[in-house]
């Protein structure tokens, strides 16, 4: 029968009929491919009715398989499992999935499945699975760590990965992975009985990125089949505008605020119907959110803020009035940047770098949400050199020159999350497990000895064991790993995830109420009495008990804004290299963002070089802090921070030197207290690529750098134990912190699997040693600008000021605390 | 590893690089932090810490006892980390070795196990505080305000001193933190944190380098 003619198609086509909705051509095709039970990936941009895309096929496809009984009141068991990134976004997908399924008069029921999910209601899954289930990566672990999970997903028809680009190349992705790898064991072992059942169908859905190829195969990879693309030609328009200082001379050449910029942005918030202000991170959109409410306190009522550590309800709230229009701006975050449409947005401004190509389009995508409706989206730059930034994102975003995601390959910390999940629940064999994670992408290439080596460290808790070890975790009982210890299988539940932060606090209001979290090392800084702002209020602090916060309402003049660590996200290879253009040919540009920066690249010129596009400026410059090497390959700050530890630990083998480094977007800074011997003649030396994964072996053991990756590790790898909610005080007991125990494991097993996996990952995620490779390359072939300009130079600043540091030396420890000591008695 | 000599009303401490202090008038050693049993505390709850963190700590306690020889132990609280486990059953064996030494603690608030195990272990302890030759002992440090009838010495703080250079240079290391009225003494236990502490100019801070005492 054509696909036309079956009663689904014909079911859903008379529905979407009665409400004037003409089907896109890739919505069709994406329904016949599930009908036919084939799996695939689909990439369309937002805006354009993906989830109906997908959705609407497998109701197609239970419909013709139950032509006369679709609307019987018969519980069907999980048919669809829908995975999502955000719990925001469950609620309105599942708001628009129940309104199609009234309209056809069908009994299926959506249930949403997430941390914030009530005991009563999964007691209620528990006993009837809803047909529908839309679940966070974590929540699905937690499903696999209940007694007879198997059963769940024994009528599963089809596993939806929502947002796959977002978890591609991230550990949450890993999580699905291996959630995947196992409800198709599952499926593949009852195959062995009725060789009638198909295995599940596999759909991910998917924003525009550099290597959709790659994002299907990860998804697909358990099912060992290549799957369908489905791409809609539908091309979003966006139209992308710079917000420009008056005079160049008085805009600052440093800074990552912006707020200078912040009157001309009001008749733009003025003129939309709701405009999204996305600021990169959590502390300075409370920053924004002041300086707005000072300058145009009309606006009062009418501007909210919205970032991740605020209360989820207070969230809610800003949601619900995005979508009624009740908000004329919000200020936001990353939290932002996914879900589902707020129609009457009709502005983006992007405040500082978005760093990437892929970013940017996607929060111009925020806007303009009908189909063919033009995307508006305004950067404002944060300091003078952002001016260039702005430049190369315009052309980027006109190329549609969007990054690669790249999926991450054998994490042990995950895996043995995961493995303690099943322990907990049923137990596992290690022969399928093993068979079924080397079906996945993240483990194919695990071996034999590396498994062993992972259920060696899940049962006997590493190595060199005594007589008087009391280790217990994992235990083999009846040809199963299982854990019994109730407590430990407890600790294990209460962890389950890979999203890592720091230790939040509660804030809460002394008469009660919930404001939002804080992180702990911001508070342990401040006296009871001191003002801080959170969610846009301003909060005297009362005291810290029990992990909560407890503050009143303040009208001091004078606040501190909390500055959460982490989210430096660095700039992409693809932006990096527009930039690098883009400043290559300033001198011969028309665009108004480089003429209105052109008296700072003359002094720029003036004092140092305007480098070209194959040529790498280094500058010598010493002030009264010491001696600084300046180094700009505009290359993002990863890769900059391994470049500067390499180039200082081949410096560091030339004579014993100390370095301290920093870096930005731009460029690096080694400061040193002695004269640092880069010089011409070596120059092109220092800059090789020969011995380069040795050199970088070499510089990461003598840094920190392995020692941040360790903290998520061991978070997930289940070594850091954060506490009962409610009842911390008991588990204090069974705490230490991160860079603790990277010191225990250093001195004392330093082949532990987590902490080689901290060292694995800086060189593959974080040093990007192929990026690296190819910078060198072009330096090797380009040309080396070195200059000692008297004074800072407008490349130089905005890494000067930056303040966190990276360490290497090759003097010894003692020698540099007498030598400081000595220099410190001269003074 | 070094000691050096610190004086306080007429009598002669010296710091140790081995996170002690020997009273050389009383030939009593001094002692704080040792948290004892944390590592096996972690691994019976599944959480997999090295073993061997426990043996450099009673390494390094043999290693101090034969250097001084001292005639009495103060412990200034927090002996063991948690409840009883084997690693106590271990301190034992070696208790027996020194049985002839004396060893005093100052309860601190890890100090849970119960009368009877201490007393068996030859363990004298005392809740509070404790005076011996006009110095005071005790787990918690002294408030910055509290007004002190005698020199104390104290631990709980586990106190750490960042050290900044030239070129933005900075490190942070265990150290001996001493004011005019009070010293607090470093963590003895490895597996320990530390509590970077801020030290006014008249402050006496003594920080741990390597194996070298190093007066800030």
């Amino acid at each position: 029968m054509k696909f036309e003619s079956t009663p689904g198609y014909q079911t859903i086509h008379h529905f979407l009929q009665t409400r004037s909705f003409q089907p896109f051509r890739f919505q069709r095709s994406c329904w016949e491919k599930i009908n036919d039970h084939q799996s695939g990936l689909l990439n369309a941009p937002t805006g354009f009715g993906k989830t109906y895309a997908v959705f609407l096929g497998a109701l197609i496809q239970f419909i013709n398989q139950n032509p006369n009984s679709f609307t019987d009141k018969k519980k069907r068991g999980l048919q669809v499992l829908w995975i999502t990134p955000l719990k925001a976004l469950s609620k309105d997908i599942a708001r628009a999935m129940e309104e199609v399924i009234g309209g056809l008069h069908m009994h299926w029921k959506v249930g949403v499945r997430n941390g914030d999910t009530s005991a009563t209601e999964r007691q209620q899954q528990q006993k009837q699975m809803p047909e529908i289930l839309l679940i966070t990566p974590e929540s699905l672990h937690l499903l696999l760590a209940q007694k007879n999970y198997a059963l769940v997903f024994q009528s599963l028809q089809l596993i939806v990965a929502d947002e796959w680009h977002e978890l591609l190349g991230s550990k949450r992705g890993v999580q699905i992975e291996l959630a995947i790898s196992r409800i198709l064991g599952l499926r593949r072992l009852e195959q062995q009985n009725n060789p009638l059942l198909k295995d599940p169908a596999i759909w991910g859905i998917s924003a525009t990125i550099g290597n959709l190829d790659v994002a299907k195969e990860v998804l697909l990879s358990a099912l060992q089949n290549k799957g369908e693309l489905v791409q809609s030609n539908k091309k979003k328009k966006i139209s992308v505008h710079t917000i420009l200082p008056d005079t160049i001379e008085k805009f600052p050449w440093a800074g990552h605020l912006g707020l200078a910029l912040l009157p001309k942005i009001l008749p733009i918030i003025q003129k939309s119907t709701t405009t999204l202000i996305f600021i990169n991170t959590r502390g300075m959109t409370e920053n924004w959110y002041q300086a707005l409410l000072a300058a145009a306190p009309e606006f009062a009522g009418a501007i909210a803020i919205h970032h991740g550590s605020m209360q989820q309800s207070l969230r809610n709230w800003v949601e619900d009035a995005l979508h009624t229009t009740k908000l004329k701006a919000v200020v936001c975050t990353a939290s932002l940047d996914l879900g589902v449409d707020f129609r009457p947005v009709e502005t983006i401004i992007q405040v500082g770098s978005p760093k990437g190509v892929a970013r940017f389009i996607q929060r111009a995508g925020r806007s303009g949400h009908q189909p063919n409706a033009v995307s508006t989206i305004y950067f404002l730059p944060t300091h003078s050199l952002e001016l260039l930034e702005a430049v190369a994102l315009q052309e980027a975003a006109k190329e549609n020159n969007i990054e690669n995601k790249e999926p991450l390959l054998l994490c042990f910390d995950v895996l043995i999350q995961y493995l303690c999940t099943l322990a907990i629940s049923d137990g596992f064999e290690p022969e399928t497990i093993f068979k079924e994670i080397k079906n996945t992408f993240c483990y194919r290439e695990i071996t034999r000895d590396e498994f062993e080596a992972v259920l060696q460290y899940l049962t006997m808790g590493g190595k060199a064991l005594t007589a008087y070890d009391e280790y217990k975790k994992v235990e083999w009982i009846d040809g199963k790993y299982h854990i019994r210890n109730r407590k430990i299988a407890m600790q294990h539940r209460l962890h389950i995830g890979t999203i890592v932060s720091e230790t939040m606090l509660k804030v809460k209001f002394s008469g009660g109420g919930f404001i939002g979290v804080i992180e702990e090392s911001f508070i342990a800084r401040l006296e009871p009495g001191a003002v801080f702002i959170l969610a846009g209020k301003k909060l005297e602090l009362m005291h810290t008990r029990d992990m909560t916060v407890t503050v009143r309402k303040s009208n001091s003049p004078k606040a501190i804004i909390p500055s959460w660590m982490g989210g430096r996200m660095s700039l992409t290879a693809n932006l990096g290299q527009k930039l690098r253009k883009v400043l290559g040919e300033s001198n011969k540009s028309t665009a108004i963002e480089i003429r209105k920066l052109q008296p700072l690249l003359n002094l720029q010129q003036e004092r140092s070089a305007v480098p070209a596009e194959d040529e790498l400026l280094i500058e010598h410059i010493q002030t009264k802090d010491g001696y600084h090497l300046f180094v700009y390959p505009f290359e993002g700050r990863l890769v900059h921070e391994a470049m500067a530890v390499i180039l200082a630990y081949r410096l560091s083998k030339i004579i014993p030197i100390s370095f301290s480094i920093v870096m930005n977007d731009y460029g690096f800074e080694l400061l040193s207290d002695q004269p640092i011997p880069l010089t011409e003649s070596n120059a092109k030396e220092l800059f090789t690529a020969d011995h380069l994964f040795t050199d970088m072996q070499k510089s990461v053991n003598s840094t920190e750098m392995a020692k941040r990756k360790f903290r998520d590790i061991a978070v997930i790898g289940g070594l850091i134990f954060q506490g009962y909610p409610g009842e911390q005080k008991k588990a204090r007991h069974l705490q230490s912190s991160a860079s603790l125990l990277y010191k225990v494991f250093s001195d004392y097993e330093p082949d532990n699997l987590l902490l080689k996996q901290a060292y694995t990952e800086v060189f593959a995620y974080q040093m990007e040693e192929q990026r690296l490779r190819d910078m060198l390359q072009r330096i090797d072939q380009g040309k080396i600008l070195l200059r000692y300009p008297e004074q800072l130079t407008p490349f130089c600043f905005p890494i000067k000021v930056d303040s966190i540091r990276e360490e290497l030396s090759s003097e010894k420890l003692l020698d540099r605390i007498l030598k400081m000591q000595q220099e410190a008695a001269i003074r | 590893m070094l000691s050096i000599p610190y004086e306080i009303n007429g009598n002669k401490f010296w710091l140790s690089p081995g996170k002690t202090i020997f009273w050389e008038e009383e030939r009593i050693l001094i002692l704080s932090d040792l948290h004892l049993g944390k590592a096996t505390h972690f691994r019976k709850s599944g959480i997999a810490i090295p073993q061997q963190v426990f043996k450099e700590d009673m390494h390094r306690l043999v290693q101090e006892i034969q250097l001084h020889r001292p005639a009495q132990l103060i412990i200034v609280g927090d002996l063991f980390h948690s409840i009883e486990n084997n690693e106590n059953d271990f301190f034992l064996k070696w208790r027996n070795d020194f049985r002839h030494i004396p060893i005093l603690l100052v309860q601190g608030n890890h100090d849970i196990l119960n009368k009877k195990w201490y007393t068996n272990a030859g363990i004298k302890v005392i809740p509070g505080k404790y005076m011996h030759q006009g110095f005071a002992f005790q787990h918690d440090p002294p408030a910055a305000n509290e007004e002190l009838s005698n020199f104390t010495f104290a631990g709980h703080l586990h106190p750490g001193i960042t050290l900044k250079g030239f070129a933005k240079q900075s490190f942070r290391f265990p150290c001996f933190y001493c004011t005019a009225h009070f010293c607090i003494l470093p963590a003895f236990g490895y597996f320990t944190g530390l509590a970077t502490i801020k030290p006014k100019k008249k402050d006496a801070v003594f920080a741990i380098v390597e194996q070298t005492i190093i007066k800030v």
